[in-house]
């Protein structure tokens, strides 16, 4: 159980996807302009990478392994996912239609989100099981959200700020990643055994 | 001018996927921690880019519209692969530099952005100049990344070390702040030296960096008409 905590924590804060890792940069940099919308593109995130994960392990332990094919991985898991965005789409708009409006504009969105991949290729490389997977996928996605809320939280303070000329629009976006990146850095000294 | 020249000279300068589109983002930050990493990176995506144009050029009369996406990925999927499998055969060292970003360059927006917005509409020949002039921008923007990264994070360029020795390295940069400072840093110069940019052109709403939006957006008109009736249908 205690492992299983480390994989979220490790995979939240330590190798924080995006700060650490530049997975899903495209997203956390276009999107992250309201709280509002980064906090449901986060739900989205979670609630895909999760269920990616797991399902990518089992496709890769009981098919992949068992055949000796693990060299179609990227393909297959790229496959994988985006049908599987498609699936959870189409679920989620019949059984919970709440949860479908507030999340649905952001579900394709992930199909091409490289962290989704990245997670599922990660899992691989370090041999998780599928319970490892999943909450490492879980707790990525978490690191994801963290991330993505909080740079859109300094993006609506710095807004109307008198930015310098040349600095305006993305560069000043980029710097505010770079602090946020620094801060999250201190967390690679948490020594966790 | 020569029309292969012109798509050279559009993907190097005009177009540049690195610093005017701001395209491929992840591994632009993420590989770009010396120089011949960058150089690795660029020349791996423009292999899969040359050939991933020729091939969806060939197929653009047999792929039917409604599953062009997933039959583009399969095409960039299996070419990635292929990559993936010969860099882990003969460059060792590569390899363990750059990891997991090889196969991620599957969902590389440059490659599926450029099946769509040019590959699927034109001749091969034409195709495989535009992945080359592509591919040679992003190698290039990456190199120049890598190398700037290198000089101040280690003081050595290539590996060779070419700052003085009084110089005392700034680590950060070659850790993973110092790649969105970097970053920073570029896109302000350019800003100051007012070259328009995507990241400087006002596109609300719009693709705004975003791959899967990207895709969206790169359909064309016709398109978009289509499946506009369907969607009433």
């Amino acid at each position: 159980m205690t492992s299983l905590a480390l994989v979220i924590v490790t995979t939240a804060l330590i190798n924080n996807v995006v700060l650490n890792q530049f997975l899903g940069l495209c997203s956390f940099l276009g999107v992250s302009r309201q709280i509002k919308t980064a906090a449901s593109l986060g739900g989205a995130v979670i609630f895909v990478m999760t269920i990616a994960s797991g399902v990518a392990n089992l496709i890769y332990t009981c098919i992949l392994q068992r055949l000796g094919l693990e060299y179609l991985q990227t393909i297959v898991f790229i496959l994988v996912i985006a049908s599987l965005v498609q699936v959870v789409e189409m679920f989620l708009k019949k059984a919970a239609p709440a949860i479908h409006g507030a999340l649905g504009i952001y579900l394709p969105l992930i199909t091409t989100n490289c962290a989704v991949l990245g997670v599922a290729l990660n899992n691989v490389t370090d041999g998780f099981g599928f319970f490892e997977s999943v909450f490492s996928g879980f707790g990525t996605a978490v690191g994801y959200t963290l991330a993505i809320v909080l740079l859109a939280g300094i993006r609506e303070r710095t807004e109307g700020n008198d930015v310098p000329a040349p600095f305006r629009g993305a560069p000043i976006v980029l710097l505010s990643a770079c602090l946020m990146a620094i801060a999250f850095y201190g967390f690679s000294g948490l020594s966790l055994s | 001018m020569n029309k292969n020249l012109e798509r050279l000279y559009n993907g190097i300068i005009r177009e540049n996927p690195v610093f005017i589109m701001m395209l491929g983002m992840c591994p632009t930050l993420a590989v770009t921690t010396s120089a011949i990493n960058g150089v690795g990176m660029g020349v791996s995506t423009m292999v899969v880019l040359i050939v991933s144009n020729l091939m969806i050029s060939l197929l653009r009369k047999l792929i039917p519209h409604e599953v062009h996406l997933p039959a583009y990925i399969v095409v960039v999927a299996t070419l990635v692969t292929v990559v993936q499998l010969l860099i882990k055969a003969y460059l060792k060292s590569l390899d363990a530099a750059l990891g997991i970003y090889i196969p991620l360059i599957v969902v590389n927006c440059i490659i599926l952005g450029r099946a769509e917005a040019y590959a699927c509409k034109n001749p091969p020949v034409l195709s495989v100049f535009d992945g080359l002039g592509m591919g040679l921008g992003f190698t290039l923007g990456l190199t120049l990344i890598g190398a700037l990264r290198e000089l101040f994070g280690a003081g050595t360029l290539f590996g060779f070390q070419v700052m003085p020795a009084f110089y005392q390295p700034i680590g950060i940069i070659t850790s993973a702040p110092g790649a969105f400072l970097v970053m920073a840093l570029i896109v302000a110069v350019m800003n100051g030296a007012s070259i328009s940019t995507r990241a400087n052109r006002k596109v609300e709403g719009g693709c705004d960096g975003c791959c899967a939006s990207c895709a969206q957006r790169c359909d064309t008109p016709k398109d978009a008409s289509e499946r506009g009736e369907e969607a009433k249908v």
